[in-house]
């Protein structure tokens, strides 16, 4: 990491509400590029709020969402999309009655159809190989880990400098787990940048390379991978708590 | 005419009874599918076309059946009346969803469907009030050729029915499974908000779906026209009644459960016209819905609950 960066993504003094709920509070994240940032915190600490705020299905009621230094916060989904922030969304979401190779083209759905998109359907296919064998295939028929490779190929396709990830180990089997976050290091050497919502915060801390912890919509703690797993309070709320939750 | 004959004759009638229906039914099998709302406005669309048909042809200065045409004129006379017919209703269509349905939509409970069955009595009552309540006679200017089978008379009209049906289907089809917009209205379908998350703009989904779906009751509309010879202001309901059934019986939100369910429902009343009665065809088709839904509650095609993982 160069020491100041100009970040990729940021949050200024964000506050969302549904209704009379106040959920983010007064929250500054701030993203560089070539990052992996990882958002850890418990159930309805904001968390998803968060992913929702970045994708435009949640509006900021006051503060500012930037990315690449311009605000983004009035701009419509579709707008972000095309922008370059594509998402990894929570339980996967994909559509179980088209085929995988529908699923990777709707991840492209803002983008023209050029030479490119197959350059970056191949690149999917070499990170995924059994997302190749099973392009043909309705998406719904998957196993869960299959689903989630299909998942994160969908986001590559979108050609995003940032992708943010929801939950990327739910539902996973723990070896299947391993892979996923071998392959979030993977895309991430090849210059995207990721941000990830994440409950296993053991697993969360090894990849990322910086973290915040969100508690009832306010950022308690943030700092590098390292800082955090060092933290006593950290260990005890997330990771002591992990090591008996590890098979969920 | 033996009975074989009478028989071959009454799938000949279903046919194009059930190109009709099932026409009607993707209309309300697209919008619900994309927007879960039973358009009831769509009964009196159906109708409008009808109406808007006539008009087209009569402005041809085509006069019940009188003037027969051949060749180019009839393609060029039938393709305008089909276009005008199509293009009106659509546009009905989509200004129901962007004037009425789309500030309600996000609104719980049943104020979208109760708008749409307020939307079809107005479009009723303005027809009823522009044209009157009489039947009027259908300019048909196709000429009279028709073919024997057996004992069995098969129409140029029905073929022609046929055809145009068959071609709107595999078009409607082709929209859906290959297009950049209909595969958006699938994914959409599936999952409305990752389908958001992946940049489509439901809006303009739910608007293209509205208009496809007016704009084949719109078709259905001429068709209906041609093969009965009428129009009438009080068409739509029966009509839309029976492809509303057709819709459930196939699943509704299923596309191909709906062509289905059209042409199945089609021949079940003519073939119980001829066999038990007309006045037995809505006891047996919707005694069969009521079977089908025992056994499949989600249709002959449907899933039951669609689209959550």
């Amino acid at each position: 990491m160069s020491p100041d960066p100009a970040p990729l993504l940021q949050f200024r003094g964000v506050n969302t509400h549904y209704g009379d709920l106040h959920v983010l509070k007064d929250v500054n994240y701030s993203i560089a590029p070539g990052e992996i940032v990882s958002l850890l915190g418990g159930n309805a600490c904001g968390k998803s709020t968060t992913m929702k705020t970045i994708m435009g299905l949640v509006r900021p009621t006051t503060g500012t969402v930037l990315f690449e230094g311009k605000p983004i916060e009035r701009l419509s989904t579709s707008a972000r999309v095309a922008r370059g922030i594509a998402p990894v969304l929570e339980a996967r979401r994909l559509f179980p009655r088209m085929t995988v190779f529908e699923n990777l083209e709707m991840g492209a759905y803002t983008r023209q159809r050029d030479a490119r998109f197959d350059e970056d359907l191949e690149r999917v296919y070499g990170l995924f190989p059994r997302v190749k064998e099973r392009r043909a295939q309705l998406a719904g028929t998957l196993s869960g880990g299959e689903q989630q490779m299909v998942a994160i190929g969908r986001a590559l396709m979108a050609r995003p400098r940032l992708i943010c990830m929801d939950e990327p180990s739910m539902g996973l089997s723990p070896l299947f787990v391993e892979q996923v976050f071998d392959i979030i290091q993977a895309i991430n050497r090849q210059g995207t940048t990721i941000f990830m919502v994440e409950q296993n915060a053991a697993m969360a801390l090894q990849v990322a390379h910086r973290a915040y912890v969100l508690q009832t919509g306010v950022v308690v703690l943030s700092g590098t991978a390292e800082e955090l797993r060092r933290n006593e309070d950290i260990r005890q709320a997330y990771l002591g708590e992990m090591a008996v939750g590890t098979a969920t | 005419m033996t009975s074989a004959d009478l028989l071959l004759q009454q799938v000949i009638n279903g046919l194009s009874l059930g190109a009709m229906y099932s026409l009607l039914a993707l209309g309300f099998t697209l919008v619900y599918g994309i927007a879960e709302l039973i358009n009831f406005a769509h009964f009196n669309v159906f109708m409008v076309g009808a109406m808007v048909a006539m008009l087209t042809l009569q402005s041809f200065g085509l006069v019940g059946q009188e003037t027969v045409l051949t060749g180019l004129p009839l393609i060029g006379t039938l393709g305008a009346a089909f276009a005008v017919a199509m293009l009106v209703c659509g546009g009905i269509g989509v200004g129901i969803e962007r004037l009425l349905l789309r500030p309600l939509r996000g609104v719980a409970g049943p104020a979208p469907m109760i708008t749409t069955i307020g939307v079809s009595y107005v479009l009723f009552n303005v027809v009823l009030l522009a044209l009157g309540s009489d039947a009027k006679n259908f300019p048909n200017p196709l000429p009279p050729i028709a073919w024997r089978i057996g004992g069995a008379v098969l129409r140029l009209r029905e073929v022609l029915i046929w055809i145009i049906a068959l071609a709107l289907m595999v078009g409607l089809t082709y929209f859906v499974q290959r297009t950049r917009m209909g595969k958006a209205m699938r994914a959409t379908a599936q999952d409305p908000e990752a389908a958001r998350m992946m940049g489509v703009e439901v809006d303009r989904v739910v608007m293209t779906t509205f208009f496809l779906s007016s704009a084949l009751a719109g078709a259905c509309g001429m068709i209906f026209g041609l093969y009965y010879n009428l129009a009438k202001v009080d068409i739509g309901f029966a009509a839309g009644l029976r492809a509303f059934t057709a819709a459930v019986l196939g699943g509704i939100g299923n596309v191909p459960g709906a062509m289905l369910g059209g042409v199945v429902i089609g021949l079940i009343e003519a073939v119980s016209g001829q066999t038990v009665g007309t006045a037995w065809a809505d006891v047996i088709i919707f005694g069969l819905l009521v079977l089908v839904l025992i056994v499949r509650p989600a249709g002959l095609m449907g899933r039951l609950a669609p689209n959550k993982s």
